[in-house]
């Protein structure tokens, strides 16, 4: 089946991952609803024991991404490859991947044993091993009390473990989760949230995880793909997402910024009053600067060459605990946010900088 | 204290309505039972020394007894038919898309709304043009043919409340589509089944038109009462419709336990609490 264009894409993808086969591959796929395109040339690979999150707003076309990798969906286009084995044309019961959904979709007819041994059982496992795989499963998820319930008998929170362990059991290669938390209030969501992680850590299976919640992807990823209408708009470790955004769209989507637009000519960067030197090629750019990247000069300026200094009126303050969002007027009347340590008594009309290098440059 | 008074006396107007409406229901068949043990073969009122007699007499009748047994056999076999061709159309209903779908889905519904007797009259030209025998065969067939509209539609109700996720998960935990039907599917259809089933079973016992028209040799039970009535009526027809009534009553006893004990016997393993 591989022709040799495939195998040279498949040393190719080789190299980019450090000589280490990824354990997932997706390959230009596609995917459209009638006239509608759902996803548009995404390719993203997924490596051994990573928790990859896939973020996106509702429409992204994030959960047909997860349903194309687990079965559910046919791809119009593109591949999947699996340890270097096409995986798509396989119906979702020959995949070594398995699914927690959104609702859980427990089985209301089985006592929560059955629904874990539900996998075991249809995947003809010796009936003497089910017994102690189920009760190993149980307990990752802290369960094991729960054997002979019905589903309906537990609360959201309980589903979701159980929901866990029936997938787990079965040793699969990838997990897949579809906004499992989304169901859960915010407390135990927070908890479930590194419950997850260290879990993951435990047993060493990938997770791609499917969520619409940034700060959810931040605290649990090792990396973040976020799709943007269909499109894989930037695929990134949390930390450099958010530090280094490819976009104008990463940066508002992940976090807090300011976006400046203005212009670069030789090597000076031209947003309305200010002026920095900058690296990025002539032409229109636009610029990405965190809150958190401006201080205020009243405790007196640093005064080195590649901070910018402007002067703003602070328009409103809002108290976040450990520490404060301002939002200022410059006097060209842009508005710019600006997080400084919480404090109270600061004056209207105030002196700010930030270092040039914290402006980044992001595609429109 | 005018308001509690005021509710008061609409609660007894109720109370009144209520025990109104169920002597207009149940009171005929109360009568019903009561003259099955009435000492005089006709009716008049008080009845009048009481026996066992009609029932003695219903022991022994045979030509009944076999007709009992016909409707029996008719109504199994009716409700075996109805349920093998009304769960794939429910399934087909639900899950496939193909030309005419809308037309189907109504057409399905025709045979319940028809008059029996157009039922009952374009199967006899059908059997009599096929060159069948009329006979229980032929009433079986009839039936199950116009109740596979039950069937379908209870099914479809059935299939249209489960959750399709749950489908999905089978898939997902390895489960082939066939394991995944008969696993998780029709588990979850259980009551929508067992329910058209009792339903088809007992439209069936007391189905008079169609039969009338496609009648063998051997009778149905109310075609065999209803040819008896002719004869003039005695309170043997009164005890065997009583020994029915009871019948009817267990077969919905047994439905309401089948529903609710799934759930009881779950729950009354662990106790509830986290």
């Amino acid at each position: 089946m591989i022709s040799p264009a495939q195998t040279a894409t498949d040393s190719g993808t080789a190299e980019k991952t450090g000589g280490v086969e990824p354990l997932l591959s997706i390959r230009s796929i596609a995917k459209r609803f009638g006239s509608t395109a759902v996803l548009h040339d995404v390719s993203l690979q997924v490596a051994q024991g990573e928790l990859l999150t896939v973020l996106g707003e509702s429409g992204s076309g994030k959960t047909t991404l997860l349903r194309l990798i687990a079965g559910f969906e046919q791809a119009d286009g593109g591949e999947i490859f699996m340890e270097g084995e096409r995986l798509d044309p396989l119906p979702p019961y020959r995949r070594r991947v398995n699914t927690v959904f959104q609702h859980y979709a427990l089985f209301p007819h089985l006592s929560v044993f059955e629904n874990v041994a539900y996998g075991l059982r249809v995947r003809k496992v010796a009936r003497t091993e089910i017994p102690q795989r189920v009760e190993k499963a149980l307990a990752l998820v802290k369960m094991s009390e729960y054997t002979r319930r019905a589903p309906s008998q537990l609360s959201g929170g309980q589903q979701q473990r159980i929901a866990l362990a029936r997938a787990l059991v079965n040793q699969p290669k990838l997990l897949l989760l579809d906004e499992p938390l989304s169901a859960l209030d915010a407390n135990l969501r927070r908890q479930m949230q590194l419950e997850l992680k260290s879990l993951q850590r435990e047993v060493g299976i990938s997770f791609v995880f499917v969520t619409h919640d940034q700060e959810e992807a931040m605290a649990l990823s090792d990396r973040i793909a976020l799709l943007r209408s269909g499109e894989l708009e930037q695929v990134a470790t949390p930390r450099e997402i958010y530090s280094r955004p490819a976009t104008a769209y990463t940066a508002r989507f992940i976090g807090q910024t300011n976006l400046m637009r203005g212009r670069i000519t030789n090597g000076v960067a031209d947003c309305g009053t200010l002026k920095w030197r900058c690296s990025g090629p002539d032409g229109p750019a636009t610029f990405s600067l965190r809150p958190e990247s401006i201080r205020l000069c009243d405790a007196g300026s640093s005064g080195k060459a590649d901070f910018v200094r402007f002067r703003a009126v602070i328009r409103s303050q809002t108290f976040g605990g450990a520490t404060d969002l301002l939002e200022t007027a410059c006097p060209d009347g842009g508005v710019v946010l600006v997080r400084i340590a919480s404090r109270g008594n600061i004056q209207r009309d105030c002196e700010f900088e930030f270092c040039a290098d914290d402006a980044i440059l992001v595609r429109g | 204290m005018n308001t509690t008074s005021s509710a008061h006396r609409r609660s007894r107007w109720l109370l009144i309505q209520t025990m109104a409406v169920f002597a207009f229901l149940y009171l005929p068949i109360l009568v019903l039972i009561v003259y099955s043990f009435n000492g005089e073969s006709v009716g008049g009122f008080p009845p009048r020394g009481w026996t066992l007699r009609w029932y003695r007499i219903l022991m022994d009748d045979d030509a009944l007894w076999s007709a009992v047994g016909n409707s029996l056999l008719v109504a199994l076999a009716a409700m075996l038919l109805a349920l093998a061709f009304g769960l794939p159309a429910a399934l087909a209903l639900d899950r496939a898309s193909f030309p005419g779908k809308a037309v189907f889905r109504r057409l399905v519904l025709l045979p319940l709304i028809l008059p029996g007797i157009i039922t009952g009259l374009s199967l006899l030209m059908l059997f009599v043009t096929a060159g069948m025998k009329l006979s229980l065969l032929t009433i079986a067939l009839g039936h199950g043919t116009a109740l596979i509209s039950v069937a379908t539609t209870e099914i479809f109700a059935g299939l249209q409340k489960m959750d399709r996720a749950q489908e999905e998960a089978s898939l997902d935990l390895g489960a082939t589509n066939w394991q995944t039907f008969w696993r998780i599917t029709i588990p979850n259809l259980r009551l929508a089944i067992i329910g058209a089933g009792l339903l088809i079973f007992t439209l069936s016992m007391d189905e008079i038109a169609v039969s009338f028209f496609l009648i063998g040799r051997d009778n149905t039970l109310p075609l065999e009462i209803w040819s008896r009535l002719r004869r003039g009526i005695t309170p043997e027809i009164n005890a065997v419709s009583t020994i029915i009534f009871l019948f009817s009553l267990v077969m919905i006893l047994v439905w309401y336990r089948v529903r609710t004990r799934r759930g009881e016997e779950l729950a009354e393993l662990v106790p509830l609490k986290p």
